[in-house]
């Protein structure tokens, strides 16, 4: 290691600790901060009980009225819808990128308590849109960093932390102690459950979602208005449902639904404006267009809300999510085990085998858009969807690597397929293996293995 | 029978990512398809599901079983028939009309 890289390694572990230093003053002043308004409305309320009233007869402290000044000067939400607001709770399920701004929203404007539902930690590759969360709160947990972004910006309403994966085995005791609902998950089984949890409870649902360049928007469950089971009462294909983390997402898209959800929560709270309920709003990025389309109202088959619907609390604690969606509740990689164990090689092993010369083609079968972002050395970029139609151009280059390395005309180059976590490298091996190349092996584990195991440094996404 | 309709939800990958198909439909084309429906086609109309194969047949251009599935389409696609959920307006029934927008949408879950 020369003297610059062990410099620099200092100055990293310096600029950590600081960080860690400055978090840790930050956390005791909101702390301090929190105390000391509590001790302020306490001595608020005494004074104005021995004055015998508050100055005002609508319930607001001074505070209160400065602070929320902008919505008391609304004519349409005034005093009381700011007094509706204050008495009510929401919960946030999912503190992610539809979360983060709908989280921000609802702590300035002052709902009286704020639940916050979450099990994962916070990730470097979250900060892009997750915009409640920063750099200093990497590898802790997001509720906790989304619950200390709420109440450095207002100490004066209650943020409980749920710091658990929502489940049917906690979902009724959680939302039993809300008002309204916010569906701020990513997973197709979660929607299902919490939509149920809202049906059996009677909560109102404010349901988000959002994927590349769009999003959707609608009020579930509310006055007599139709249920997400009502409009999807089958489940999609588990290959129809994309995610974030493999299609992709355009930042602001997850924020501005994650907004609007907060409106929709905000009207609900203080029974002010029309809930879009029997409504959903979409929103299509790429053209700058927002269509709101009207749905059908509930449906009196529907299996969670209609007439003869069977659920109950215990039909819900019984009912089987991930089975119902075929899709896991946290979403991990998927792990497909295809191959047998000889046609399969680890990526230490792949990287002794180029150490040590021996003659192959890489081929590397991500979509050529991913295969933009990073790839490995002398790999070629063919994607699986294009894979039969370009068998001759892996036939042209075993041939090519064969000739170069001046191999005898019985033996040939070897063929390794790569991807980013090895699911697809499988797919393709199979397929190779049918088509005639039989000696095809996939890269287990792929790229990220590679990064893993072999080059710390090769980047990951 | 001129109609626009618009893809979205990732369902326009199923046809080279073209979102909105500006199309001209003979009524009598859906019956071609084999999806044949006697009163439509003695009047002479246009319905969501002769729509739906004649879209199938010359718009789908891979994987059409992410499309539809029978007759009607997959489940978790919402389909919006100038702008109104078509259970509104009898769903395969719906009888088209010259300049209608018909939308299909697939249900997102990201987040
Ligand atoms: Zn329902």
């Amino acid at each position: 290691m020369d003297s610059n890289s062990v410099e620099a390694t200092r100055i990293r572990q310096e600029i950590d600790s600081l960080k860690s230093k400055k978090l840790n003053i930050e956390q005791q002043i909101s702390s301090l901060e929190a105390q000391l308004h509590q001790l302020e409305l306490n001595s608020n309320t005494a004074s104005s009980l021995s004055n015998g009233n508050l100055g005002n007869s609508n319930g607001l402290s001074p505070d209160m009225i400065y602070r929320y000044s902008r919505h008391l000067l609304l004519p349409s939400f005034g005093v009381q819808g700011q007094a509706n607001l204050l008495k009510s709770s929401v919960l946030v399920i999912g503190a992610g990128g539809l979360g983060s701004p709908a989280l921000l929203y609802l702590a300035a404007c002052g709902v009286g308590r704020i639940g916050i539902v979450d099990h994962d930690i916070v990730e470097l590759n979250n900060l892009q849109r997750q915009i409640i969360h920063t750099e200093a709160y990497i590898g802790k947990s997001k509720v906790e960093s989304a619950a200390d972004a709420c109440r450095s910006i207002n100490s004066s309403t209650q943020i409980v932390e749920h710091k658990e994966a929502f489940r049917t085995s906690n979902a009724l005791e959680i939302v039993s102690k809300y008002d309204v609902v916010v569906d701020a998950t990513d997973n197709a089984p979660s929607r299902y459950m919490i939509n149920d949890c809202c049906v059996v409870l009677g909560k109102p649902l404010v349901s988000g979602a959002a994927l590349g360049l769009e999003g959707q928007l609608t009020v579930y469950n509310y006055n007599g208005g139709p249920c997400y089971r009502c409009l999807f009462p089958t489940p999609p294909p588990t290959n129809a449902c994309q995610r974030c983390a493999d299609s992709g997402v355009l930042g602001v898209v997850p924020g501005v639904i994650g907004c609007l959800q907060a409106l929709e929560a905000i009207k609900v709270a203080s029974l002010v404006g029309e809930p879009l309920s029997g409504r959903m709003l979409l929103l299509d990025a790429v053209s700058g267009r927002f269509r709101n389309v009207k749905l059908r109202g509930r449906s009196l088959q529907c299996e969670a809300c209609g007439d003869h619907a069977v659920l109950t609390r215990q039909t819900f604690l019984d009912f089987d999510y991930e089975k119902f969606t075929q899709t896991p509740l946290s979403p991990g990689p998927l792990k497909l085990n295809l191959l047998s164990v000889d046609a399969r090689i680890s990526s230490t092993e792949y990287s002794e085998k180029v150490t040590e010369g021996e003659t192959h083609v890489l081929v590397d079968v991500r979509p050529a858009h991913h295969y933009k972002i990073v790839s490995l050395p002398n790999s070629i970029n063919i994607p699986l969807s294009t894979l039969e139609d370009r068998l001759p151009e892996i036939s042209a280059s075993l041939e090519k690597e064969a000739k170069k390395d001046s191999l005898d005309s019985g033996s040939s180059a070897s063929l390794f397929v790569i991807c980013r976590r090895g699911n697809d490298s499988q797919r393709a091996v199979e397929l190779l293996h049918k088509l005639g190349f039989s000696s095809a092996k996939d890269i287990i584990g792929g790229l990220e293995s590679w990064a893993h195991n072999v080059d710390p440094k090769f980047p990951t996404y | 029978m001129q109609l626009t309709i618009e893809f979205g939800g990732g369902l326009e990958l199923l046809c080279d990512s073209v979102k909105i198909h500006n199309i001209n439909v003979d009524p009598q084309d859906g019956e071609k398809q084999g999806s044949i429906d006697i009163i439509s086609s003695f009047f002479n109309q246009l319905t969501l599901k002769n729509l739906l194969s004649w879209v199938r047949t010359n718009v789908i251009k891979e994987r059409p079983e992410m499309f539809m599935k029978g007759d009607s389409v997959r489940p978790g696609v919402l389909v919006l028939v100038n702008d109104a959920d078509w259970e509104l307006s009898g769903q395969l029934d719906t009888v088209l009309e010259e300049k209608d927008n018909v939308v299909f949408i697939s249900t997102l879950h990201g987040g």
